[in-house]
């Protein structure tokens, strides 16, 4: 395995990486089941001073 | 308070009791054998701390019956102590650094104002400058705004009795440390991480006592869900850990001396000094400000975040693609090509999670733009994310290439990282500590509104001058670097864009003269406030406004 096989092979591994790990993170952003806790979550500061 | 806990406190207070003893033994032992003079000048000042702290841990532990009653009534649930300590410690930095900033651009524009003496000469002060600014300044008001955030959204108290005061002295006794190094020519040479290694290394053990103050605090929420502001602190605080840690990598020259090397060379060293120092803006200047962003601006409007939803999302994928932007600072060096172009594009893709923050941040005002109006607290939160979404859209700009290799080494650098840094730090820091002020010392409200809204204006017209200057005189540099006459030579000798530098090195001093200006108004206002004092006055809101003139 030379250099460049490592070059170009962290770049697809990154991409297919950060690609599975976005659509994680808007699913947990967007599902509606999760609606409630957030819009709860979103009030946290207002229940102290 | 029951009698476990009490035991429990004791516990820890002997625990750091011995610890501060063997610290000063070891601190001796520097003085002792010290190969340099400034090393046995900083072991004085450990032995010093350690000392001290000893004897405020005897005092606390024996002494005041006193004490003892009024942190139970005042401090009860909260530890705001430390908080309205750090308070005062970031006015106290903010002013200092400013002022040294100040300093340093006057003596570009006047050299004679180096006066001559090692001691004042601009190399050495510019890193007092860029330190006291980001991490007297920042730091400390990053250390308070994030105790007093995840004690009100944990709704518990900051874990550790003492261990948040060692946070506080520490990290501040770090900042001295670092700073008379600088003056009297001990660095390691890095930017932005500048103190040698045995400040790098106590830094570290304050590093961690943050750490585990924050997470132990988290760990007893009652709150089960952990509020978005303490996910960014929490990546500020893990992040800048491995950041430090590995860029501080060196070898002493002596236990002890003050000289060390760096563990890495050529290329690999300025990689790792650039993933640290871009993650120093990532991280230091906007992981941990936005916690502030996503805290004070629903405070100070009384609503709710835009969109909380927006908010985890910015958050995972601001931290998933900000620590790969540092080979940006790498552009046509001996970094692999493939390796600056992923800096640049990680750079462009970071568009997309400051604007979402920035969106997020000012939306969170909608329905309630009217407050601009009449309260300049929010009015300094709201253009501090302005600057932030400014700055994020031209630092992008700046990373492409071939933008790169006119704006590189230029003064359009200073002028960018200046509106982040004055503009988005400065301004949420800023609305943060007059949130916070009349909170902690219980009262009704800031001792002038009015000198607030001065603040305002005085710093923002102060900025305006600073960085349309660095354009002009950036873009004039870089064009005047590159002009080739018709035989192929350079047009210009160095010396000559110095010279036409000059006139925007002035007005650049003039925009710093004012924020100068504005940190004497807060700190001034910050005063009169803790003494309690209000100042009579009109609200802001009845200010005659020119909306209100009917047209004909």
């Amino acid at each position: 395995m030379t250099y460049d096989d490592v070059v170009s092979f962290s770049g697809s591994a990154g991409l297919i990486f950060f690609m599975v790990l976005f659509a994680v993170v808007l699913i947990y952003a967007l599902r509606p089941g999760n609606k409630r806790k957030f819009d709860d979550a979103a009030r946290i500061p207002f229940k102290e001073d | 308070m029951t009698d476990g806990h009490t035991r429990a406190v004791a516990g820890t207070t002997y625990g750091t009791g011995a610890l501060l003893v063997l610290g000063a033994i070891l601190g001796l032992f520097l003085v002792a054998g010290a190969t340099d003079s400034v090393m046995s000048f900083h072991g004085v000042l450990f032995v010093a701390f350690c000392v001290l702290g000893v004897y405020w841990l005897i005092a606390r532990q024996f002494g005041g019956e006193k004490d003892a009653g009024r942190a139970a009534t005042e401090d009860a649930r909260y530890n705001d102590g430390v908080v309205r300590a750090g308070v005062i410690a970031s006015t106290f930095w903010g002013v200092v650094g400013f002022t040294v900033g100040l300093v340093i651009a006057l003596q570009l524009a006047f050299p004679v104002l180096n006066l001559d003496l090692p001691w004042t000469t601009f190399g050495r002060l510019r890193p007092l400058h860029t330190s006291a600014v980001v991490f007297a300044f920042g730091g400390n008001v990053l250390i308070a705004t994030s105790f007093h955030v995840v004690q009100r959204t944990c709704r518990a108290r900051l874990a550790g009795d003492s261990a948040s005061w060692f946070v506080f002295w520490g990290y501040n006794l770090f900042i001295v440390i670092a700073a008379s190094g600088y003056v009297l020519g001990v660095t390691q040479a890095k930017e932005y991480a500048e103190p040698e290694w045995y400040a790098d290394l106590w830094l570290t053990v304050v590093w961690v006592v943050y750490l585990l103050v924050f997470l132990a605090t988290l760990w007893k929420r009652k709150e089960p869900h952990i509020y978005v502001a303490n996910w960014f602190y929490l990546a500020f605080i893990v992040t800048v850990a491995m950041l430090h840690i590995v860029n501080g990598l060196a070898v002493p020259v002596s236990w002890t001396g003050t000289a060390s090397y760096s563990l890495f060379a050529g290329v690999q060293s300025a990689l790792t000094q650039w993933w640290y120092g871009h993650n120093a803006v990532g991280f230091f200047l906007t992981a941990g400000f936005l916690g502030i962003m996503y805290y004070f601006i629903p405070k100070q409007a009384e609503r709710p975040v835009y969109s909380y939803r927006l908010s985890i999302v910015h958050f995972w994928t601001l931290i998933f693609l900000y620590i790969w932007a540092g080979p940006h600072h790498l552009h046509y060096t001996a970094l692999p090509d493939w390796a600056q172009t992923l800096g640049m594009t990680f750079s462009i893709m970071l568009w997309m999670p400051s604007w979402g923050g920035m969106i997020n941040g000012l939306m969170t005002l909608s329905g309630a733009w009217d407050k601009l109006r009449t309260d300049p607290v929010i009015r300094m939160l709201v253009i501090s994310v302005a600057f932030y979404g400014m700055s994020t859209f031209e630092g992008p700009v700046m990373s492409i290439k071939a933008v790169n290799s006119l704006s590189h080494y230029t003064d359009w650098t200073i002028g960018h990282v200046h509106s982040g840094a004055l503009g988005w730090v400065g301004f949420v820091s800023f609305g943060a500590i007059y949130f916070l002020t009349p909170v902690l010392w219980h009262r009704q409200r800031l001792y002038s509104l009015k000198l607030v809204n001065l603040h305002f204006w005085v710093a923002t017209i102060g900025i305006l001058l600073y960085i349309t200057a660095m354009w002009v005189s950036g873009i004039l540099q870089g064009l005047m670097w590159r002009a080739y006459d018709s035989l192929g030579f350079l047009e210009y000798s160095f010396v000559e864009t110095v010279e036409a530098m000059h006139p925007f090195y002035v007005i650049r001093a003039a925009g710093g003269a004012l924020f100068v200006v504005g940190g004497l108004i807060m700190a001034y206002n910050v005063w009169r406030t803790i003494r309690g004092d209000l100042r009579d006055e009109a609200p802001v809101s009845s200010q005659p406004s020119l909306a209100a003139t009917p047209a004909e």
